[in-house]
């Protein structure tokens, strides 16, 4: 038997439907769709709420985890910090950024929100003090070379790392220069309370930029760590997931689940790898109705006969 | 009022035409539709239609009171969870709806741009609500943007969309993305009522008795209605 071109079975589905119709009260359809939406909602919100965790503080941080606070501060003046060796875009770092196929998409992004750590987080909120246990510390920092200030730092941070808990008062007497004097007047400052705004102010009076303050946090452990306590690791889908026991952006379910599984587990490339196949994917998603094999995957599965079983109950 | 000669010809004249003429009232706000349509998938979209709005109402609330009104203020409290719980539903509904329309293959007969926009929308509403996560301004936003931006700047759209930046996020999420998203549903809806619902799949031979070709020997062409000689596993795509 021949069988009909796709430009016939086009036409014949595009056709004005000829067949028998029924009553349909559109506007009544979509008014009680919207009360039944509504009171939904309504019941949802006063039976479950919404989370809404403090967000954590830079005084927080220094205060609950000030052994973490400076290791990351001491990570950010080596220069072996998350942001400080991220490339763009944040650093100039032709060698740093993931790539997708050998193409360094991240690092044609270009520099946007160009940060210097070690000026922005520690060297920068300290020269705001007049405080002699500072102010002194830090001339002789900024008067020493680049490499005597690297071999400072990089020593006490390797010390650090020795010591029992990474606790500074455990650590073994060597040559670190001004950084331990630095790295704990940061912390002071921090426990205090003003740090948060010292990062903060640094791009002026007015800011709805904390790309500063979020980056200093998320280079630490601490934010981490209480991640993993609420269960939003990554490796614990946690990007689709939000506090408490609830549903989050579980939408997210297939971008999340690519990080979970290898090769994307184990990869350095492992976001430009997940994205690079989500944007496929949606690709494909959109472009469907002309992908051979796709396209009549529904034919094949056979659901439509369950939806239309009624329909074809009567007609044959 | 009286219509002169050449008012016809004038661009409002066209323009009414060409949208009377695209989507006459009765396809706009019809009172009939084919019987086939007749299963609970239907209400999906409508339902997805429904918790849209109850989404940009409570949205439109949120945005009276600034984004800090939520964490000092029950009533403000309340209006944030419904604002989320609207999100879940006109996901789960939007959702469900997708499942239905690729179970159908709804971009048959022409209707592949409504897909398109249906799948696009779809995208979109995940890029709005994301944009909403991270302007939680709570420990929620602070770990789903830090963790998000590695993945936008692995591909080179962190450099210019900076999920760490609050005002940047604040304008995609309550102004450029809903306006977008508005203007993809609408196109989305009026290219279902324009092209109708997807009719079920016939078989081979009832398309080919109403193909042009078959129109010179059959002169009077059959309503896609399937007829007895028709089997299910002969249904075609």
């Amino acid at each position: 038997m021949t069988r009909p071109t796709r430009r016939q079975r086009e036409a014949f589905y595009a056709r004005p439907w000829a067949g028998p119709t029924r009553r349909y009260d559109i506007v009544k359809e979509f008014v009680i769709a919207l009360v039944v939406m509504a009171l939904l909602t309504t019941g949802l919100a006063i039976l479950f709420g919404s989370p809404d965790r403090k967000a954590i503080t830079l005084q927080d941080w220094a205060k609950q985890a000030p052994a973490d606070f400076v290791a990351t501060t001491v990570a950010e003046l080596d220069g072996t910090s998350g942001t400080a060796t991220y490339g763009a875009p944040y650093t100039h770092d032709p060698s740093a950024g993931q790539k997708l196929l050998s193409l360094p998409l991240q690092r044609w992004g270009g520099v946007t929100e160009p940060i210097d750590a070690s000026q922005v987080f520690v060297l920068g909120p300290l020269s705001t003090s007049s405080d002699p246990a500072i102010s002194g510390p830090l001339s002789t920092y900024r008067a020493a070379g680049a490499d005597q200030q690297s071999s400072w730092a990089s020593k006490y941070g390797d010390a650090l790392a020795k010591a029992p808990d990474g606790d500074p008062a455990k650590v073994t007497a060597g040559d670190y220069g001004p950084v331990p004097a630095l790295a704990n007047g940061l912390l002071t400052m921090a426990e205090q309370g003003g740090l948060d705004g010292l990062i903060q102010e640094q791009g002026g009076f007015y800011q709805t930029n904390y790309s500063r303050s979020l980056l200093f946090l998320a280079d630490g452990s601490y934010l981490e760590a209480q991640a993993r306590g609420e269960n939003l690791g990554g490796d614990q889908w946690g990007m689709m997931n939000e506090t408490g026991r609830y549903p989050g952006q579980a939408w997210l379910w297939l971008y999340t689940f690519w990080y979970q599984v290898k090769p994307f587990s184990t990869s350095d490339n492992a976001d430009a790898l997940v994205w690079g196949l989500m944007m496929v994917l949606s690709a494909a998603l959109v472009l469907l109705p002309f992908i051979p094999g796709l396209r009549a995957l529904p034919r094949r599965l056979g659901v439509y006969r369950l939806i239309w079983r009624e329909h074809y109950r009567n007609a044959y | 009022m009286t219509a002169q000669p050449g008012d016809e010809r004038m661009w409002t004249a066209r323009l009414r035409r060409r949208a009377v003429d695209t989507l006459p009232p009765d396809k706009l706000l019809p009172d009939r539709q084919p019987a086939y349509v007749a299963s609970w998938i239907y209400v999906f979209g409508v339902a997805t239609l429904a918790a849209l709005l109850v989404v940009l109402a409570s949205g439109g609330v949120l945005a009276l009171f600034g984004p800090q009104w939520y964490h000092t203020s029950t009533v403000g409290r309340f209006v944030n969870s419904l604002h989320l719980w609207s999100v879940e539903l006109f996901f789960f509904a939007m959702v469900v709806h997708l499942w239905g329309k690729f179970f159908m293959a709804a971009w048959r007969g022409r209707r592949a741009m409504t897909w398109i926009t249906g799948a696009i929308a779809f995208l979109g509403s995940i890029a709005t609500a994301f944009t909403g996560y991270v302007l939680q301004s709570n420990f929620d936003s602070q770990w789903i943007s830090t963790q998000a931006k590695d993945g936008l700047n692995s591909v080179g759209i962190g450099a210019w969309f900076n999920v760490l930046d609050y005002g940047q996020m604040l304008m995609f999420h309550i102004a450029l993305l809903p306006a977008v998203l508005g203007f993809i549903v609408v196109w989305h809806v009026l290219l279902v009522r324009r092209r109708g619902v997807v009719p079920p799949y016939a078989t081979d031979a009832e398309i080919l008795d109403t193909a042009p070709d078959a129109e010179a020997t059959a002169p009077e062409p059959t309503a896609p209605a399937p007829t007895e000689a028709a089997r299910s596993d002969e249904v075609a795509s």
